[in-house]
C-alpha cells in the first residue's frame, strides 16, 4: 500500500509550480514573454537591421506577403526607410526595460513608506496615507503627465513620472499586510529576541509580505508598459529616433492611411507583451494569494 | 442615509485639500520663478520683475500664498489662461460638455455590454462562451486604446470609409450649443442628418474609450456572480421554484451588482485618463485635448486648473458611486 | 400511494478527483400529514438526499433512482416547467442557515409574496394580506410592519420564522425542514419546532426533519431513518427505535445524549469522523467505528436485515442473533 509516501512537503517554490503549470494561459503567458525578452535581448544580433538604419530607397514598403513588398523587409520599412521588424526588436529592449526600472523605483519606494507607516503608527502613518489618498484621487495618466510638464518631457523623466504614480499602490498593500503581519507572534518573538527595527522591517516582516507584492508588480509591469508608451505616444516619454513602441506609433500616426503597418505592428508588440505579462499575473496571483482570486 | 452621506463627505475634505495643495505645488515646482514663465521669451526688466512679483504675491511666504490660491479657488477663480487669456474655469466648461459627452456614452457602452457578458459567462461557467468572454476581456484589458483607436480608423475609416476620422460632427452643421451635448443639440437644431452625423463621429471613440472599463466590468461582473450563486439565498430563490431567469436575473445579479458599482465608479478616473488619449487620437475638442495641447503650450495655469478640476470631477462621481451603494444594499441604508 | 415515494436514490458529485458518491441506495417512502426524521452526523448525505428530491443539487450532481416520484409525478422525467411548478408550492424546504437564507436586498414582505404571485397568481394586494396572515401564523408580532423590514434586521429565530412562512405560503403537501435550529440559540430551537410541529398537525402536511440531534426526534417524529455515510443504516418508528436500536451506530447515537448519560460516568461519544471522498472503507463502512466489528465487517458488504431489526444494514444487528 504505502509505497510511495513523500518524505516532506515539497518546496513552496516546486508547489508553486506545480500549480502554475496547470494553468494553460500563464504557461501560455510564461513562454510568450521569455520569448520577447530573448528576442529583445539578443536584438543587435537577431535583427536583419540596425534600428536606425535608413534604406532611402525603400520607403514605405509594405510587409512582404502584401504586392510591392519583398522578404528584404519581413514587415516592410516606416516612411524613413527603416526597417520595422528590426525596430520592434530593438524597441523590446527599450519598452521591457523602461517596465521593469518603473516598477523597481516605484515598488522600492512604496516598499519603504508602507513599512515606515506600518511601524511608526499614529501621526506619521495618516500623514503618509493621506498624502498617498490624494496621490491616489489623481488619475494616474494625468498625474504623469503633470509630473513630467513640471520636468520636461524625455524618457528618464517620464519613468520618474510613472514610478512616482504607482507608489501609492505599492505603499497601501505593504502597510497593510505589514501591519496584519506586526500582530503575529513569530514578530513579538523576535522583538523580544531584541531585533532592531531594520531587522524587523526587512528580514522579519517584508518576507511575509511578499506574495500579494509579487502579483501586484506582475500586475504593475503590465501597465507600466502600457502608460510609457501612451506618454511615448503623447511625445512626452522617449524621443524620437529612439525605438520605443509608443514613441514609433507617434512617429507612425500621420500615414495611418496610406501605410497600415507602420501602425499595426508596433502596437501589437504593446498588445501581445502586456497580455503575456496580465496572464502570467492572473496565474501568479492564483498560485501565491488566493485571498485576492478574481475569477 | 444622512450620517453615512456626512461621514463620505468629511472623508472627502482633506483630499480635496491635498489635491488643491498639488495643483498650488505644481506651479512653484516648475523651473523658473512664475513671472519669468508668464513673460515667456520677451523677458522683463528687473524693476518690472519685482512689481509684478508683489503684484501677483510671489514674495509672500508660501503659505500665504496657499492660502489665497485655495481662496480664489473656492470662489472659482481658477486664473488666467497664458494663450488665451481667458479664465481657466469658462475654458474648462466649454470644452467639459465634450468630454463629459464622451464619457457617459463610453461607460453606457461599457456597461450595456459588459454586464450581460459577466452575467452570462457566469451562469454558463466553464463553457466556450465563459472561455471566449475572459480570452477577450483579458486581450480588452491589455489593450494599448490609442492604438486601437489607429487600428479602428485604419479599419472602419480607411477602409470601410463608414465613420469620419475627428471632431463632433461635419462642418456642414452649425448651430448654437444648448446643453453642449452634439447629440441633443443636433436634434434639437433639427437640422437633417445633423444627428446621424454627430452619432457616426461619436461611434469610434465610444468604442476606443469604453474598451478597458467593458472589460474590467464583464470580468468583475462574473467574478461577483460566481460568488452570489452559490449563496444559500439563491438556492432559497430556487426552492421556491422562481425561473432561472429570475432567480440569476433579479435575485443573484441584484447582490453581485454591490462589487460591480464601486467598479464602475472606479472607472471614472480611467475613463477620464483614457479621454486624454481617445481625445487627442480624434481630435476632439474636449479637457483631455486642452489639457495635453496646454502643456505643449506650456500654458501652465490652464494645466493647474485642469488637475484641479478634472480631479474634482473624479471625487464626486466617485462620491455619487457611494450614494447609489445606499440604494443597492440596504444594510448601507440602514447604517450598519 | 406514498406522498412521496423514493426507491435506491443514488447521488454521485464530478470532482476533479473523479466520482464521489454522497448518498447510496436511499429508499423511503411518506405517507400524507406523517412525520418522518432523517437522523445523522454531518457529512452522512442527509442534506444531499432530500436537496436532491428538490432538484436544488448542483449541476455537478449525478441523481439516479429507480423511483423518485412525488405524488404519483415521477421527478426524474419531468420538465423544468413542471417542476417549477412543484417546487415551493406543493413541496416546500427551509434550511439551515435562516439569516444567509434570506435575501439581504429584497424586504421580508417581497420575498414571501414573490411565492404568492408565482404560484398562486394573487394580485400584489391579495399576496400582501395572506403574507400578513402567514407572518401572523408563524407567530410574528406586528407582521404589517415586518412586512416592509430587510433581512439583516431580523434575528435568527425570526429569520427562520419567515423562512418558514415563505416555505408554506402555498399550503405544501410537503416540507422538507433542514436542520431548521441548529443555527439558533438553545432558547429559540423549541419554539420553532413546536411551531412547526403545530403547523403540521394543522395543515395536515407531511414533515420531513432533517437534524443530527436525537432529542429533537424523541420530540417530534413518528419515524426515524438513521443515516450513515450516505447509507440508510436503519429504519423504525421512533419508540421502537428508541428502546430497541438495532444498529450499532444508532445505538451508540442514542448512547450519546445527555439525558441518557450514567451519573458519574464519562458522556459516551463515537470515536472517529464519518468517512468522506477519500476514505471510504472497505466492507462496511461503519466499521473503523464500531466496537463490534470483526473481519467480516472489514471484507463483506452488509445487506440490509428485515423490519423486525429496523432493516438494519450491519451483519450482527443488535437484538438478533449471533
Amino acid at each position: 500500500m504505502a509505497a510511495e509516501i513523500a518524505t516532506r512537503p515539497p518546496h513552496p517554490f516546486v508547489e508553486g509550480w506545480h500549480y502554475f503549470k496547470q494553468n494553460k494561459g500563464a504557461l501560455a503567458g510564461l513562454i510568450v514573454f521569455v520569448a520577447f525578452v530573448l528576442i529583445a535581448a539578443f536584438s543587435p544580433w537577431l535583427a536583419p537591421y540596425s534600428p536606425d538604419a535608413q534604406d532611402r530607397a525603400a520607403v514605405l514598403v509594405p510587409p512582404f506577403w502584401q504586392e510591392g513588398g519583398s522578404t528584404a523587409h519581413l514587415l516592410g520599412t516606416d516612411a524613413v526607410g527603416r526597417d520595422l521588424l528590426s525596430r520592434i526588436m530593438h524597441g523590446g529592449r527599450w519598452s521591457l526595460f523602461i517596465g521593469l526600472v518603473v516598477i523597481v523605483i516605484s515598488m522600492s519606494g512604496g516598499i519603504l513608506l508602507g513599512l515606515c507607516a506600518a511601524f511608526a503608527r499614529g501621526f506619521v502613518d495618516t500623514l503618509i496615507m493621506r498624502v498617498l489618498d490624494v496621490l491616489l484621487a489623481i488619475p494616474s495618466l494625468l498625474l504623469a503627465l503633470v509630473v513630467v510638464a513640471i520636468l520636461g518631457p524625455g524618457l528618464f523623466n517620464a519613468m520618474f513620472a510613472v514610478a512616482l504614480v504607482y507608489m501609492p499602490h505599492y505603499a497601501r498593500l505593504t502597510r497593510g499586510s505589514a501591519m496584519s503581519e506586526l500582530q503575529k507572534d513569530y514578530v513579538t518573538a523576535s522583538r523580544v529576541a531584541g531585533a532592531s527595527v531594520w531587522r524587523l522591517m526587512f528580514r522579519t516582516v517584508l518576507p511575509n509580505c511578499a506574495p500579494p507584492l509579487i502579483v501586484q508588480a506582475t500586475l504593475g509591469f503590465s501597465t507600466a508598459v502600457l502608460d510609457m508608451a501612451a506618454l511615448g505616444f503623447l511625445g512626452m516619454g522617449a524621443q524620437p529616433p529612439t525605438p520605443e513602441w509608443g514613441t514609433m506609433l507617434a512617429d507612425a500616426r500621420e500615414f495611418i492611411l496610406r501605410a497600415w503597418w507602420v501602425v499595426t505592428f508596433p502596437g501589437l508588440a504593446i498588445l501581445i507583451s502586456v497580455l503575456a505579462v496580465n496572464l502570467m499575473g492572473d496565474g501568479l496571483r492564483d498560485v501565491l494569494d488566493p485571498k485576492l482570486k478574481r475569477s | 442615509m444622512l450620517r453615512f452621506f456626512l461621514s463620505r463627505i468629511a472623508v472627502l475634505i482633506p483630499t480635496f485639500l491635498g489635491v488643491t495643495l498639488v495643483a498650488f505645488l505644481f506651479i512653484r515646482l516648475l523651473p523658473g520663478d512664475p513671472v519669468e514663465m508668464m513673460a515667456g521669451e520677451r523677458g522683463t526688466s528687473p524693476e518690472r520683475h519685482a512689481e509684478l512679483m508683489a503684484r501677483f504675491g510671489f514674495d509672500r511666504p508660501w503659505w500665504e500664498q496657499y492660502a489665497s490660491f485655495l481662496g480664489n479657488v473656492l470662489q472659482g477663480d481658477l486664473g488666467n489662461s497664458i494663450v488665451t487669456k481667458a479664465p481657466v474655469l469658462s475654458e474648462f466648461l466649454t470644452l467639459f460638455p465634450a468630454t463629459l459627452e464622451l464619457s457617459i456614452c463610453a461607460i453606457l457602452f461599457a456597461i450595456l455590454f459588459g454586464l450581460p457578458a459577466g452575467v452570462l459567462a457566469a451562469s454558463r461557467r466553464g463553457t466556450i462562451f465563459d472561455h471566449g468572454v475572459m480570452a477577450a476581456t483579458l486581450t480588452g484589458y491589455s489593450m494599448p486604446i490609442f492604438w486601437w483607436g489607429l487600428l479602428l480608423i485604419i479599419l472602419f475609416s480607411g477602409i470601410l470609409g463608414w465613420t469620419p476620422v475627428s471632431g463632433r460632427i461635419d462642418l456642414l452643421y452649425f448651430f448654437e450649443p444648448v446643453t453642449g451635448f452634439m447629440l441633443i443639440d443636433s436634434l434639437l437644431s433639427d437640422q437633417d442628418g445633423a444627428f446621424m452625423s454627430a452619432f457616426s463621429h461619436l461611434v469610434l471613440p465610444t468604442i476606443v474609450l469604453g474598451t478597458i472599463p467593458l472589460a474590467v466590468i464583464a470580468r468583475q461582473t462574473r467574478s461577483a456572480m460566481l460568488e452570489v450563486l452559490s449563496e444559500d439565498y439563491v438556492r432559497t430563490a430556487r426552492a421556491k421554484g422562481l425561473p432561472t431567469r429570475r432567480v440569476v436575473g433579479l435575485h443573484a445579479f441584484r447582490n453581485a451588482l454591490i462589487p460591480v458599482v464601486t467598479t464602475i465608479g472606479l472607472q471614472t478616473g480611467v475613463l477620464l485618463a483614457g479621454a486624454i488619449l481617445t481625445e487627442t487620437i480624434f481630435s476632439w475638442p474636449g479637457v483631455g485635448k486642452w489639457l495635453i495641447d496646454s502643456i505643449f503650450r506650456r500654458d501652465y495655469p490652464s494645466v493647474q486648473g485642469g488637475l484641479l478640476l478634472i480631479a474634482s470631477v473624479v471625487m464626486i462621481v466617485n462620491l455619487l458611486v457611494d450614494l447609489t451603494y445606499g440604494l443597492i444594499d440596504p444594510r448601507i441604508r440602514h447604517g450598519r | 400511494m406514498s406522498l412521496l415515494e423514493i426507491r435506491n436514490l443514488t447521488v454521485r458529485f464530478a470532482t476533479a478527483s473523479g466520482w464521489f458518491t454522497a448518498v447510496e441506495g436511499v429508499d423511503l417512502s411518506v405517507e400524507k400529514g406523517e412525520i418522518v426524521a432523517i437522523v445523522g452526523e454531518s457529512g452522512s448525505g442527509k442534506s444531499v438526499s432530500m436537496l436532491a428530491v428538490m432538484g436544488l443539487l448542483p449541476p455537478t450532481a449525478q441523481v439516479t433512482a429507480d423511483v423518485l416520484a412525488f405524488d404519483g409525478k415521477d421527478l426524474l422525467t419531468i420538465s423544468p416547467a413542471g417542476r417549477r411548478a412543484l417546487t415551493g408550492a406543493d413541496m416546500a424546504m427551509i434550511f439551515q442557515e435562516p439569516m444567509s437564507s434570506l435575501n439581504p436586498c429584497f424586504t421580508v414582505g417581497f420575498q414571501i409574496e414573490e411565492s404568492l404571485r408565482l404560484h398562486l397568481g394573487l394580485n400584489k394586494r391579495q399576496a400582501r394580506d395572506r403574507a400578513v396572515e402567514l407572518l401572523t401564523q408563524v407567530g410574528i408580532p406586528s407582521p404589517a410592519q415586518r412586512l416592509s423590514a430587510y433581512p439583516h434586521q431580523l434575528s435568527g429565530g425570526m429569520s427562520q420564522r419567515v423562512m418558514i412562512a415563505m416555505a408554506i405560503a402555498c399550503d405544501p403537501r410537503l416540507l422538507i425542514a433542514d436542520e431548521p435550529t441548529t443555527a439558533l440559540d438553545v432558547t429559540i430551537q423549541a419554539q420553532i419546532l413546536d411551531l412547526l410541529v403545530d403547523l403540521q398537525e394543522r395543515r395536515g402536511m407531511a414533515l420531513i426533519l432533517i437534524t443530527h440531534a436525537m432529542g429533537v426526534v424523541a420530540e417530534t417524529a413518528q419515524r426515524v431513518v438513521v443515516q450513515y455515510a450516505g447509507w440508510q443504516v436503519e429504519k423504525q418508528d421512533v419508540y421502537g427505535l428508541f428502546d430497541h436500536p438495532h444498529h450499532p451506530y444508532t445505538a451508540a447515537l442514542l448512547a450519546a445524549l445527555p439525558e441518557r448519560a450514567v451519573e458519574g460516568a464519562r458522556l459516551a461519544s463515537i470515536p472517529g469522523v464519518v468517512p468522506g471522498q477519500f476514505d471510504k472503507p472497505s466492507g462496511c463502512l461503519f466499521h473503523p467505528r464500531c466496537p463490534r466489528a470483526d473481519q467480516r465487517c472489514v471484507e463483506v458488504r452488509p445487506v440490509p436485515a428485515g423490519p423486525e431489526l429496523g432493516q438494519a444494514v450491519c451483519h450482527y444487528p443488535l437484538g438478533g442473533t449471533r
